[in-house]
């Protein structure tokens, strides 16, 4: 089976697409999020197909509910559907999305490897989202929410969320 | 129903998220340390996340109407699939890692065969859930060996957990006669493939972190033919409590 990554979204979608903010990051739209997988307007209807960044994520059916009503302040109909494959990845993420992220005071994913060694404990990598610098440390691997862990930094002291690399 | 097998296959698997996520769930703000109170209910989080497809496609198999809370919520307990283990109180937090560990390195090698599944929908449900449970694995095996080869009561406690559960892993490794005619049709997992490398992988962690394993022959089973400990009443009284109190309740 081959598996399309690149997300079949209409154009002329896009723009209220980027009105929906992820509840969770709410600096972060559904497209920075990479959740989206399609939408396409056939016959009036919007078609929608959403993938979840983790399985239990309760932030899901808000996002539904909001790509609904904003299609709606639009005068059109969305039906929106949960999809699971392929599976979400934090490289679905946009490079503008990683700047916000990291503005609003998360770190965003690193690279794999990198991400092992930091949420192992082999590395000082992840960089403190207050002072910017690496002398930090895991504190746990799960965060306030399913797809976080929780840093300190060592510098400037403040604790910080991270964003885990999902692949 | 069409495919009575198909439906009771992915109980196997949906049930022992469920009610392992339920025992989690009792631990919320009440985890001996803020940050591992938050750990063990993520872990909950992602493993109802993960039994809510299941439950879904099990109740479109279903028919009548049927939605993933009528699956979850309202069966009696002989119709619960889950393996004794993962049905059994949370003690002490030595219980908690011991219980959730024995059922990580299960649960991951598990998923790793169901992405091969020719049934696209658990195949997908397992390529999903597999990331999950890698993080899951990883926690509680650091925990195993923190406590294990921390100070002498971290260790007795860790030893006498890990003993205490050592009976229920045999289950594991049970197949019934569905699973056996979903193994066949290509949709279900032969556990037996990986039962060898699930005891090495357990017995090099254990043995890391300083404890010893288990001679025990003795194993405790049932639960995958739906007969339960006396635990899984007092899980389920919990569990379905609003629905059997409110039939039908929504919000």
């Amino acid at each position: 089976m081959t598996i399309d990554l690149h997300p079949n979204i209409d154009e002329n979608l896009v723009q209220i697409l980027e009105e929906v903010a992820d509840p969770e990051i709410p600096v972060l739209t559904v497209m920075d999020m990479g959740v989206i997988r399609e939408a396409v307007a056939r016959d009036g209807v919007v078609y929608i197909k959403l993938t979840p960044t983790y399985s239990g994520c309760p932030a899901m059916d808000v996002i539904s509910d909001d790509l609904t009503a904003a299609f709606k302040k639009h005068g059109m109909e969305a039906r929106v559907e949960l999809v699971l494959a392929p599976a979400w990845t934090t490289d679905w993420m946009s490079e503008a999305g990683k700047r916000k992220m990291e503005a609003y005071g998360i770190a965003p994913p690193l690279e794999e490897t990198a991400d092992k060694d930091a949420l192992l404990g082999n590395a000082r990598i992840v960089k403190c989202t207050n002072c910017g610098s690496t002398n930090t440390r895991l504190l746990s691997q799960f965060g306030s929410t399913a797809c976080k862990a929780l840093f300190q930094c060592d510098d400037c002291q403040e604790p910080f969320d991270y964003f885990k690399c999902l692949k | 129903m069409k495919n009575q097998d198909l439906y009771i296959y992915i109980l196997g698997i949906a049930d022992n998220s469920l009610i392992l996520g339920q025992r989690l769930g009792e631990l919320c703000g009440h985890g001996p340390s803020l940050e591992t109170d938050i750990a063990l209910t993520n872990i909950a989080l992602d493993l109802f996340g993960q039994t809510r497809s299941y439950y879904r496609y099990a109740a479109s198999l279903a028919g009548e109407g049927k939605t993933e809370d009528d699956v979850a919520m309202l069966r009696i307990e002989r119709d619960y699939r889950n393996v004794l283990l993962v049905e059994q109180p949370n003690t002490h937090f030595g219980h908690v890692i011991a219980r959730q560990y024995l059922f990580d390195v299960f649960h991951f090698q598990l998923m790793t065969a169901l992405v091969d599944s020719n049934d696209e929908t658990l195949a997908a449900v397992a390529a999903k859930g597999i990331k999950e449970v890698g993080y899951h694995k990883r926690f509680s095996g650091d925990w195993l060996k923190r406590l294990g080869d921390g100070t002498g009561e971290s260790h007795e406690k860790m030893q006498e957990a890990i003993d205490h559960f050592w009976p229920y892993i045999a289950e594991l490794f049970d197949t019934t006669e569905s699973d056996e005619r979903m193994i066949e049709s290509g949709v279900g997992v032969d556990v037996a493939t990986f039962r060898e490398s699930y005891y090495s992988e357990v017995t090099d962690q254990l043995k890391e972190a300083t404890l010893t394993v288990p001679e025990n022959p003795y194993s405790k089973k049932g639960g995958k033919q739906g007969v339960h400990s006396e635990h899984m009443g007092y899980i389920l009284t919990e569990l379905q409590y609003m629905q059997r109190t409110y039939p039908n309740l929504t919000w």
